[in-house]
């Protein structure tokens, strides 16, 4: 059966591929060779490639011929996939590259890929001819595989378990060894000022502080609008809208205008510390900051530590007064209440305790978000994945221990003042 | 100088280097080699006290462990990549260890600073930050900076790694001058044979499979006289 030189036949799967001579020399004698059902053709045009298929008995061969490059590579891969997925499987296969101008590396990969997989199923599978050039660039995907030393994951529940406890242990041993030294440091730049590096405290002043003046305002006046609004729509159906000033007022200076804070430092700051710190010790230069002389947690730590909790009480305090600043405009504008009137009623609600408190709060709550964001920044490994690994694992776990200190000072405050 | 002894290292999960036994004379230039993951940077992290052996002893200049106590430094030590402060100016770099240290006066800290800048070639870099200069000039600014402190002990762990020829070769000469005319100990970690042959003294060359040291001695000699395939096979830059 011979077939023309150019033309296009629909296969059996639908698609659609111009070929050239497929004449019957070129399956061996066998007539038409199947590839899972499907009749293979012989492809012939201007820099394609020939994948034919041929050999006797329980021996395939599959004879190569044309040019391969990159751009043949995805219809080479169709042939080596096929080949792979067919349900005849012989006893071994030759792969005949007398008939190859030239082949590039990806393809050659694909054809050790070809032998490999056929390996894998017991079926010996060797790739001969070639020029000398073939024959270098087969060796060269075809060398030694590196031995990896595989690590053994734990495998059933009870392991899992008991790995991912261990390492929770051993977090929490890290945190409060990282802690303990903190504390050292503090000592340390107490009795002797000068080995505090108060050029980074300034720097972190800066930054954590006057820096965020713009967002924390901007987040806490609508803090402060969202809840007169959300609230006064309720106290205006009992005639009670003066209380909103209670509302927002309390809520602002007890919980929200030190919370809002905490969080803002802590996706400007907490992130901003624990990648700085983190790209330090992967590029080694809080190594060299120990052979130099210089202890990280002194000289990189306790100035940002100690910046943040400085500015924390400004913060607070401005993001205190917007938020008020925004109940008192709802309330002018939407309730009645005029802001002389909203002022009054504050200051008879309010006592310097509740000022003070929220202030008590924020330097607890920044004090730990840097702790935290420099504890995550040091314990960095594994390049700019691990950076990124770690901010992220600092900003969630300040987040997580904001919420849980603030539920913490709740009940304390609440039980001193009882 | 430097005695070691019995000495384990590795990380948590395995060991990569165990029962060593060496020792650096004071003037040597030594160094440690071997392929690729067989110890040597974290044998030279050892020797520097930024790790802890799992076994054994090591004695610089008479002291043990611990090192690195946040006292002024004993010795210099130049990373890989330089490791300078990128927040820092080169001069600031090499001031830094000086300032931290020490009662100088400015000028007189930046008189130093001019000085070991023009040791190692890079004198009117002081202003550059280090995202402006280039791998080369880094780890001159590194070494700059490592010197800051009159060390006798200078640690370099790859300093050719990722230079041109000549700008390595240039380096290798600015270890064999500190080494000569300063009586500098050096040690050094590289699997550079160029450097290898210029500058070294005095080596130990490591092994992965066997965890341990198969050779040492003078590296001029060793690749001709040594009976190990292994340690032929590296210093003729054969393929295994």
């Amino acid at each position: 059966m011979t077939f023309p030189s150019v033309a296009k036949i629909e296969l059996n799967d639908g698609g659609l591929e111009p070929f050239g001579d497929g004449s019957p020399e070129s399956f061996g004698g066998r007539g038409p060779e199947s590839f899972g059902d499907r009749i293979a053709l012989s492809m012939r045009a201007p820099n394609r490639f020939r994948w034919l298929l041929g050999g006797d008995g329980d021996q395939l061969t599959i004879t190569l011929g044309g040019t391969f490059s990159i751009d043949e590579a995805a219809a080479l891969w169709r042939r080596v996939s096929e080949a792979l997925e067919s349900r005849r499987k012989p006893a071994s296969v030759r792969i005949d590259l007398s008939d190859v101008g030239s082949m590039d590396g990806a393809c050659m990969a694909l054809l050790v890929h070809l032998r490999t997989e056929y390996g894998k199923r017991r079926v010996q599978c060797e790739i001969c001819g070639g020029s000398p050039e073939l024959r270098g660039l087969l060796d060269l995907h075809g060398r030694r595989r590196l031995r990896l030393r595989s690590r053994r994951k734990a495998t059933d529940a009870v392991e899992q378990v008991g790995v991912a406890t261990i390492g929770v242990f051993s977090a929490v041993v890290h945190v409060l060894d990282f802690f303990g030294e903190l504390v050292l440091a503090a000592f340390t730049a107490l009795r002797v000022p000068r080995s505090l590096n108060l050029r980074d405290v300034g720097l972190t002043m800066e930054r954590a502080g006057a820096d965020a003046v713009p967002i924390v305002l901007l987040i806490n006046f609508l803090t402060g609008f969202v809840m007169a609004f959300q609230s006064g729509a309720q106290l205006e159906r009992f005639g009670a809208n003066i209380f909103v000033a209670d509302l927002v007022g309390l809520a602002m200076v007890r919980e929200l205008g030190p919370l809002m804070t905490a969080i803002i430092v802590c996706g400007r700051s907490g992130a901003a510390f624990a990648a700085e710190l983190g790209t330090m010790k992967v590029s080694e230069e809080v190594d060299a900051l120990r052979t130099l002389g210089i202890l990280p947690l002194r000289y990189l730590v306790l100035p940002r530590v100690l910046g943040l909790m400085l500015v924390a009480p400004a913060l607070t305090l401005l993001a205190d007064a917007i938020g008020i600043f925004g109940g008192v405009l709802v309330a002018a504008v939407s309730l009645d209440v005029t802001p002389a009137a909203f002022m009054t009623e504050l200051r008879q609600v309010m006592v310097p305790w509740d000022v003070i408190s929220g202030l008590i709060k924020s330097v607890v709550f920044s004090g730990t978000l840097g702790i935290i964001a420099c504890q995550r920044g040091l314990a960095t490994s594994g390049g700019a994945e691990g950076v990124g690994r770690q901010t992220t694992s600092a900003v969630v776990i300040s987040l997580f221990s904001l919420i849980l200190l603030d539920a913490f000072f709740t009940v304390f405050f609440g039980a001193l003042t009882s | 100088m430097i005695s070691v002894r019995g000495l384990s290292v590795g990380h948590t999960d395995r060991v990569l280097l165990q029962g060593a036994d060496f020792d650096v004379e004071q003037g040597d230039v030594f160094v440690i080699l071997g392929g690729s993951g067989c110890g040597k940077s974290t044998l030279l992290r050892h020797l520097i006290g930024l790790e802890t052996p799992r076994a054994g002893s090591i004695h610089i200049a008479g002291i043990g462990a611990p090192r690195l106590r946040g006292t002024a430094p004993e010795y210099g030590v130049m990373f890989q990549s330089g490791a300078l402060f990128g927040s820092l100016t080169v001069g600031e770099n090499v001031a830094f260890a000086l300032q931290e240290w020490t009662d100088l006066p400015e000028p007189a800290i930046d008189a130093i600073v001019k000085a070991k800048l023009a040791l190692v070639g890079l004198e009117g870099a002081e202003d550059k930050l280090p995202a402006e200069i280039s791998g080369g000039m880094k780890k001159r600014a590194a070494i700059a900076r490592a010197m800051a402190f009159e060390p006798n002990l200078l640690f370099l762990d790859e300093p050719s790694a990722g230079l041109d020829p000549v700008s390595a070769a240039q380096l290798d000469d600015l270890i064999m001058v500190l080494n000569r005319a300063l009586g500098l100990t050096v040690v050094m970690v590289t699997h550079e044979l160029p450097s290898i042959l210029k500058v070294g003294k005095n080596c130990i060359m490591l092994d992965k499979e066997t965890r341990s040291i198969i050779a040492r001695g003078d590296p001029r000699e060793l690749g001709r006289t040594s009976d190990d395939p292994r340690v032929r096979q590296f210093f003729a830059r054969e393929a295994a």
